[in-house]
C-alpha cells in the first residue's frame, strides 16, 4: 500500500516546484479513487496505464523546452545546409562567385574608411601615419664590404676618432630601422582594415567608423567564424576516413583517379574553411613529377594553398597527436617523407631520402620551404642549401598574401597553431597570389649556395619581396660571431693602411 | 595573441618629448612604434638583450658601446624617454631652426653634445678623461684579434700624443673637441629623420 503522503513526497521530488499544492491534491484525488488515503494495487495499475500516455506527453513537453534539444536540432539542420551549399559545389567544381563579390565589397569599405581617417587627420592638423610611403629615416643603402672599406678610408684620414663617428652613426641607424627584426613580426598596413588587431593605435576616430567596426566584428565572429570552424571540423574527419578507404583499392587507374579526387575534395573544403581566395599564375610551369618545388614560407597554410592546385609530397618531422594522425593518413594516399627527430639532424640521410624520392619519376614533386621558418611575407631570407644539392630540377614558386584582408603570418613565438588558425578564421579572408616560375637547374661549376641565391632572387623579384642575405634562424638565435669578426678585420685593415701611410709620410 | 603594447603614448608625453628633444609629433609616434616592436617583454622598457637582437647592431664593432650609451648609470632598463633623449643626439643641426619652441638650454643635438656622446663612447669609467688603457680597450673592440698588442699600443700612444696638450697622458673633453675641430661632426653624426 502506498500512502498518499508518500506519493505526494515522490511527486514533489519528481516534478519539483513546478506542481502547485492544489494541482498535487487534484492529482492525488484522481488516483485515490476510494479516498481512503492509501493507493492499493488496483488503483496503482489504473494510474499507471492512464498515466503512461500523460507521461509520454510530459516527457515531450519537458524535452522541447530544454535548450539542449534545440541545439542538436539546429546543428543538424545547419550541417545539412553546409553540405548542400558549400561542400557539394566544391566537389563538383562549381563556384557561385560569392567570394570575389565579397572581396570587392570589402575593398570599397576599406577605401571609404581610409578617406574618413584622412579627413579626421586633416581636421586635427596631423599627418596620418603611413609606414611604407615614408620610412622613419633616409637610410644609407647597405654597402658591400669593399665600399665600406673605401668609405672608412676617406674619413679615417681626418683623425683617429672620426672612425668612431662612422660606426656610431651606422649603429644608431640600425637601432631605428633595420632589415631583419621587421621580418619577424606582422606587417603594418597603410590603411586600416577595420580589425583592431592590425591597428595598435586604435583611438576613437568617429562614430561611423566605430559602428562599422562593430558590425564587422559581429559579422566575423557570429557568422563567419562558426561557419569556417564547422567546415574545418568536417574536413578533417573526411580526410581521415576517405584516404584509408581509397588506399584499400588495388593499384591502378581507379586508385590514382579516386585518390586525386579525394585530395581535391579535402583541400577544397579546407580552402573554403579559410575563405582563401587564390589566384594561380603561369600554371604551365606547375611542378612536375620528379622535381623539387621550392617556395617562400609565411605560414603553414602555404601547404593548403599549394596542395589545392596539385599533389605534392611533403617533408617534415614526425609529430604526435592529431598532427601525427594526419601524417599517417596522408602517407596512405601518397608518398610523403616524414623524419624522426633524430634523423632530421643527419644531413646525409635527409639528402639520400630526397634523392631516392626524386629519382622515382612516378612520385609527386617534393614541396620544401628552404627558409626553414616563417617570415612575414615582406622579404625572402636565406635559403638553406640542402634541397639545392640534390641535382634535379627546382621549380620555384612565389606566394604573396594581400595583408589588407587578414594577416597570414604565423608568429610562432606569440601563439600556438590552434589559436593562429582561429585567428585566421576570424579575419576577413586570406587573399593570395601564387606564381609558378619556370624550372631552374644547377649550372656546371655553380655551387649549391650560389644556386640557392639565384632561385631566391627569382622568387623575390616575382613576388615583389625584398631579397635579404640574412638567415631566417636569426628569429630565435643570435647572429654568428663570424660576421662581427669580418667587420673587425675590415676595420683593422683600414687602420693598418692608415698607419703605414703615416709612417711613410713621416719618413 | 597579437597583443601590442596597450600603453598608448599620451598627448602630454608627446609634447614633453617634443620640447626636450626637438622631434616632431609624427616622428615621435613613429619612433614609439619602433620602440614597442623592439620591446619583446612588453613592459615599456628595453633591456640590453632587446638591442642585441638587432643583427646589424650585433655585428657593429662599437655595438656594445653604443648600447651602453642608452642606459643611464648602472641601470639595466631604458624607457621611451631615455631612448628618445639618446636618439636626439643624432638629429641634424639644421632641423633646429624649424623648431619654434626651442629649449632654453642647449639642444641635445648641438655640436658640443654630439661630441660629448662620442667622447663617452671612449670614456669607459665616466671620469671625464680618456686614459691610454680606455683607448686601447675601445680600439681592441674595433679591430678584434687582427692587430697585435704592440702595434695597437703604438697607435694608441700616437693618438694620445697628438691630442694631449697639457701633458697628463690622457685626453680631456676639451682636448677631444680640439682634435675634432676640423671634422664635419654635424654631417658625420646626423641621421636624416623623415617627417
Amino acid at each position: 500500500m502506498i500512502s498518499t503522503a508518500e506519493l505526494r513526497e515522490a511527486m514533489k521530488k519528481l516534478l519539483g516546484q513546478q506542481v502547485g499544492h492544489r494541482d498535487l491534491e487534484e492529482i492525488l484525488r484522481d488516483i485515490d479513487l476510494n479516498g481512503d488515503g492509501q493507493v492499493d494495487f488496483e488503483e496503482f495499475v489504473r494510474m499507471m496505464s492512464r498515466g503512461l500516455f500523460s507521461v509520454i506527453l510530459m516527457t515531450w513537453t519537458v524535452c522541447t523546452s530544454e535548450p539542449l534539444c534545440w541545439v542538436v536540432l539546429s546543428l543538424s539542420l545547419w550541417w545539412t545546409l553546409l553540405l548542400v551549399f558549400i561542400i557539394v559545389p566544391s566537389v563538383a567544381g562549381i563556384s557561385f562567385g560569392i567570394r570575389s563579390l565579397y572581396m570587392r565589397a570589402l575593398l570599397q569599405i576599406f577605401k571609404w574608411t581610409s578617406s574618413q581617417m584622412e579627413i579626421r587627420a586633416k581636421e586635427k592638423n596631423e599627418e596620418l601615419y603611413k609606414p611604407y610611403s615614408n620610412g622613419i629615416i633616409a637610410k644609407q643603402p647597405s654597402l658591400s664590404l669593399m665600399q665600406q672599406q673605401q668609405q672608412l678610408r676617406c674619413c679615417s684620414s681626418d683623425c683617429a676618432f672620426s672612425d668612431a663617428l662612422f660606426f656610431s652613426r651606422r649603429a644608431v641607424e640600425s637601432i631605428v630601422d633595420d632589415e631583419v627584426t621587421k621580418c619577424f613580426s606582422a606587417q603594418e598596413l597603410e590603411n586600416w582594415n577595420l580589425l583592431t588587431r592590425s591597428n595598435c593605435r586604435f583611438r576613437h576616430i568617429s562614430l561611423r567608423l566605430t559602428v562599422l567596426w562593430g558590425l564587422g566584428l559581429l559579422l566575423r565572429y557570429c557568422l563567419l567564424l562558426p561557419l569556417r570552424v564547422a567546415l574545418a571540423v568536417s574536413g578533417v574527419p573526411l580526410l581521415l576516413v576517405l584516404t584509408p578507404l581509397v588506399s584499400c583499392l588495388p593499384d591502378g587507374a581507379l586508385h590514382s583517379g579516386l585518390s586525386e579526387k579525394v585530395h581535391i575534395v579535402c583541400y577544397g573544403v579546407f580552402v573554403r574553411a579559410l575563405t582563401a581566395i587564390i589566384t594561380y599564375h603561369h600554371q604551365e610551369n606547375k611542378p612536375r613529377d620528379g622535381g623539387i618545388c621550392v617556395a617562400n614560407h609565411t605560414t603553414p597554410i602555404d601547404i593548403i594553398i599549394l596542395a589545392n592546385d596539385g599533389c605534392y609530397s611533403l617533408v617534415g618531422q614526425v609529430h604526435g597527436g592529431l598532427m601525427g594522425l594526419l601524417q599517417r593518413a596522408l602517407v596512405k594516399a601518397s608518398s610523403h617523407i616524414w623524419f624522426e627527430r633524430s634523423e632530421a639532424k643527419d644531413r646525409h640521410l635527409v639528402a639520400k631520402r630526397l634523392g631516392d624520392h626524386v629519382a622515382d619519376k612516378n612520385k609527386p614533386p617534393i614541396l620544401i620551404f628552404p627558409e626553414g621558418t616563417c617570415i612575414n611575407n615582406t622579404s625572402v631570407m636565406m635559403f638553406k642549401k640542402g634541397s639545392f644539392e640534390v641535382g634535379c630540377s627546382v621549380y620555384p614558386v612565389a606566394i604573396k598574401y594581400d595583408p589588407r584582408f587578414g594577416d597570414a603570418f604565423w608568429n610562432s613565438s606569440k601563439c600556438g597553431i590552434i589559436s593562429y588558425l582561429l585567428w585566421t578564421m576570424s579575419s576577413w579572408a586570406i587573399v593570395c597570389s601564387v606564381w609558378y616560375l619556370p624550372p631552374m637547374k644547377r649550372e656546371d661549376g655553380e655551387s649549391a649556395v650560389d644556386f640557392s641565391n639565384r632561385v631566391k632572387s627569382a622568387i623575390a623579384a616575382q613576388g615583389g619581396l625584398v631579397d635579404l642575405v640574412w638567415d631566417g634562424a636569426l628569429k630565435r638565435s643570435k647572429v654568428k660571431d663570424d660576421l662581427k669578426k669580418e667587420q673587425q678585420k675590415l676595420y683593422s685593415k683600414v687602420l693598418m693602411f692608415d698607419r703605414d701611410l703615416r709612417n711613410r709620410n713621416n719618413i | 595573441m597579437g597583443s601590442r603594447a596597450s600603453t598608448l603614448l599620451r598627448e602630454e608625453e608627446i609634447e614633453e618629448i617634443k620640447k626636450e628633444t626637438g622631434f616632431s609629433h609624427s616622428q615621435i609616434t613613429r619612433l614609439y612604434s619602433r620602440f614597442t616592436s623592439l620591446d619583446k617583454g612588453e613592459n615599456g622598457t628595453l633591456s640590453r638583450e632587446d638591442f642585441q637582437r638587432i643583427p646589424e647592431l650585433a655585428i657593429n664593432p662599437l655595438g656594445d658601446r653604443i648600447i651602453n650609451a642608452f642606459f643611464p648609470e648602472s641601470e639595466d632598463q631604458v624607457n621611451f624617454r631615455g631612448f628618445m633623449r639618446t636618439l636626439a643626439h643624432f638629429r641634424p643641426i639644421e632641423d633646429n631652426e624649424k623648431n619654434k619652441n626651442a629649449a632654453p638650454s642647449e639642444p641635445l643635438n648641438s655640436r658640443t653634445n654630439k661630441l660629448l656622446f662620442a667622447f663617452r663612447l671612449y670614456d669607459l669609467d665616466r671620469d671625464d678623461k680618456i686614459s691610454r688603457d680606455e683607448l686601447l680597450q675601445v680600439l681592441r673592440m674595433m679591430v678584434g684579434v687582427n692587430i697585435s698588442d704592440e702595434q695597437l699600443g703604438s697607435i694608441a700612444d700616437r693618438t694620445i700624443q697628438e691630442a694631449d696638450t697639457n701633458g697628463d697622458s690622457s685626453i680631456s673633453f676639451n682636448e677631444f673637441m680640439k682634435v675634432l675641430e676640423k671634422v664635419d661632426v654635424e654631417q658625420k653624426m646626423s641621421i636624416r629623420f623623415l617627417h
